[in-house]
This record gives C-alpha cells, structure tokens and sequence, in this order.
C-alpha cells in the first residue's frame, strides 16, 4: 500500500505500508510523538522541556533524531563532507540510519511502553527529498516501513524569521542551502530558495500525515504550554481507553 | 549476471568481457556492493553483526544507487557494454530470503536500469558449497545467512540461506523473465550458451541500425 493512499489515513503505531514482515508491531503500549520542523525552530529547546515534565509525571521517555544512528553517523558524516552524494544516495544513506534507529530504538522503546519524542521523523526526509525532485511515490513507497507517529507537531515558521534565525545560530551550511542543488553561486539567494522550497513541502503535506500546526514565532514557553495542552489531552485519552481495555 | 555463490557466474562473466573486447566491444565491469560510499558502514555493521535485514538492504540498495551513477549510467551513455556482477534481482532474492517485503524491495529499486539481458546462472546448492570448500572459500557470516539464527554450523546455516534464495530466484525468474543457464556443466559448454544468449541480443541490435540505414 502506498503512504495517504485510498483507505484513510494510518492507525498511529502502525506502519504506512509494506511492513517489516518479521517485526510485527500490533498492540504496542508506547506512544511516538514527532517535533517536525525546519532549522531554528527550536525543536531541541522544545523536546527537553517536554522530556522533562513527562518524566515527572511518570512517563518513561527515549529521543531519537536524525543521523543519531550508530550505524550511518560516520558514514552520513563523511558523505556530506565529500561532494560525491546525489540526492538518491543521499535520501538512501538517511533512510537507512532511520531503518537502524527504527529498529534498534524505536520498536524496542514502542514495545516496553515509552513514549518516544521524535526531533524530527521522515517528514523531514521528505521535504529535503521533494525539493531535489525526488520521486514522491518512491519516497512513500521507501518509507512505508515507517511507524505512523501518535502526534505530529509541525513547528511553522516564515521564510524571513527563519533565514534570521539560521544565520544568527549556526550559519548557512553546504547542505541546508542546497548548494548541491546548483541554483546559484550565491550561497544566500540559494539558501533562501532552499528553505523556502522546503517550507512548501513541508505546508504539502499537513493534511496527509495530519500535522498539528503549531506557530514557531511565538516565545518558547507559549509554544511549550501549547505542546503540554495537546500532548495531555492525548494521554489522558489513550490512558484512559488502555485502563478500560484493562478492566474490561 | 545472477546465480548464488559458487554458481560460478564471475567465471562466465570474465570470459564473456574477453570475448566481447575480441569481438571489439568496449565493455564496463561493475560489481555488486564494490561503492566505496558505504564501505566503511557495511565494514563495521558486519564486523559487528549489527546489520538487521532492514538496514543490510537499504546500505545495499545505496551502494547500488552510487553504482549506478557513476558505473551504469555513463558507460551506458558512452555506449558500452556493462556487464553487471549481480543486480537488483541479488536483492530481490537475498532481502525476501531474509524476512524483507518483496514488494517493498522491489519499488525500492525501481530507479534500477532494466537491464538487456539477465542471466540467471541455476546451480543446486550441494554443487555451489563443493566449488566453494574445493577453493577454500571461508563462507562468512552474512554470505552464510548466520545473522538470522536457523543454525549456529555454517555450512549448515548457508544450505538453508541459499536454500531460500535458491526459490526466490525461481520467482524472480518468471516474474521478470531472466535466461537460464544451467550451471552444472563445464566451463566451456556453459560460456557457449552464454555467448549464444549475449550475441543473439547484439546481433537483433545490429539488425536494427541496418534497418535505420535502409530506412
């Protein structure tokens, strides 16, 4: 099955599409919750303040992120450094640390009942993929062993306050400005075509994966209180159901 | 070229590029899993044993990727002949053959080249392990399919693997109708069916820019 196809959208804690046949997943208690986002929206600030005040409550919690893998890292690491990549080698060498945090970390996590926080999930993967013109069904298809997350927060942004944020912070880099997408010796003008390409892709597909749009300009701890409301809201909920499962 | 280990295919395929070259044909070789880009990642996942079948595929699936922009594509353009040492039907065997969604392996390499000619070298497995103990080989872990816990006896473990690769490439067989060639007689007998396959295809090439020129 193809990812948003026909049927609706995915049951959370599910997989998109074709499965990983010897992992079956059914029926897992942990919960998956993404932080979706470009550069400088503050997801990291946002995920340790969630961390910890799931923690108190009692929730045990794991965070996983891109490249994070201890598989890929070097080698997506020394891949960036050489300018050999092209955009299917570089959607590859990523979806295959994602496949190996997937596996090592995820599922395990999904199975003892954790909630995972997600800087980050494959929409992230495939907004940098649509941009370079990457096949969309391909991408879908690639990533239909991915688990559809419980809640997607989607960190929104505009073009000017993110280009301010990403320079103020660390800079422009190779990648982030799409240098290797050839659209101009001007590292600035192509950045800013990049990001803003990216912004696009990622507005694209907020009704098919279901993103909570969340409005990134605001100061870190209304945004945070906003995450705390909903992310509640959502664990009351499936507590709840859970405990009546249980009793009954 | 397709066939397991010890199907005797790299053999073929070495006599194969002297003949084309002979014949004046400018010929590429390229090998399954040789892109120096995930070298270092296979290395250490196998040395390891930390490779799942997920990620095994998907490092695969990138080396090809690597492989075949820069090794497929351009020769193809410059009008050579490539000769491939194993495609993505490799994958398609040995990812099923592990647990991996046959379906999803094969959208996954659906940005492949189809290739003019697939040959599929068909061996039993008793006569794949006597070629590979007679040159020693040292059958190794993943070749051996030990990462996925049917037997702790290598040789053992390996007959299972090729086993379930051995009837995946049936499938694969009919569904993308690759040639034949029994990979039990000699050397010689089965490098003259080869030839034979391979010259038929140059030979309906030929036919057609003749008829360009008539035309």
């Amino acid at each position: 099955m193809v990812v948003g196809e026909s049927s609706g959208p995915v049951k959370p804690g599910s997989y998109y599409g074709n499965a990983i046949p010897y992992l079956p997943i059914a029926g897992y208690p942990g919960r998956i919750i993404a932080i979706e986002g470009t550069d400088g929206v503050g997801r990291s600030t946002q995920i340790a303040l969630l961390r910890e005040w799931l923690e108190v409550q009692g929730y045990g919690v794991i965070e996983t992120g891109w490249t994070r893998s201890e598989l890929m890292q070097p080698t997506i690491d020394l891949a960036k450094g050489s300018n050999t990549l092209n955009k299917l080698t570089f959607v590859l060498l990523y979806a295959t640390d994602f496949a190996d945090r997937l596996e090592k970390e995820i599922i395990p996590a999904l199975k003892a009942g954790f909630i995972v926080l997600s800087d980050r999930y494959i929409f992230t993967a495939m907004a940098r993929a649509g941009v370079r013109g990457v096949d969309r069904t391909w991408m879908r298809n690639l990533y239909g062993f991915a688990i559809a997350p419980h809640l997607v927060f989607y960190l929104r942004i505009d073009e000017k306050t993110l280009i301010r944020r990403v320079l103020q912070s660390r800079g422009m880099d190779y990648w982030e400005s799409g240098m290797d997408m050839k659209l101009g010796d001007d590292i600035y003008e192509s950045f800013r075509a990049y990001q803003r390409a990216l912004l696009r892709e990622y507005a694209s597909m907020a009704d098919e994966f279901g993103f909570r749009v969340l409005d990134a300009r605001r100061k870190i701890d209304v945004i945070q209180d906003e995450l705390r409301r909903q992310i509640g809201a959502f664990l009351a909920e499936s507590d709840a159901s859970t405990q009546s499962r249980v009793e009954a | 070229m397709e066939g397991i280990d010890g199907s005797g295919k790299t053999t073929q395929l070495g006599l194969l590029a002297k003949w084309l070259s002979a014949t004046g044909h400018p010929v590429f070789v390229t090998e399954w899993n040789s892109s120096a880009l995930v070298k270092a990642a296979t290395k250490t996942g196998k040395k390891k044993n930390s490779l799942t079948p997920m990620t095994f595929s998907l490092l695969h699936a990138t080396d090809f990727a690597d492989r075949l922009l820069y090794n497929i594509i351009p020769p193809l353009k410059a009008g050579m002949i490539v000769l491939a040492d194993r495609y993505a039907y490799t994958a398609f065997a040995r990812d099923a053959a592990r647990g991996v969604d046959r379906r999803w392996v094969r959208e996954l390499y659906s940005f492949a080249v189809k290739p003019d000619v697939a040959t599929y070298f068909r061996v039993p497995i008793d006569v794949s392990v006597d070629r590979l103990m007679a040159r020693r080989v040292k059958v190794k872990f993943y070749e051996a399919g030990l990462d996925m816990g049917w037997s702790t006896n290598a040789i053992e473990s390996f007959k299972i693997f090729q086993g379930k690769v051995l009837d995946e490439y049936d499938r694969i067989v009919d569904e993308y109708g690759l040639s034949v060639v029994p990979a039990m007689g000699s050397i010689t007998d089965q490098q003259r069916v080869f030839r034979r396959l391979v010259s038929q295809h140059l030979q309906i090439e030929q036919s057609d820019e003749q008829l360009e020129e008539l035309v």
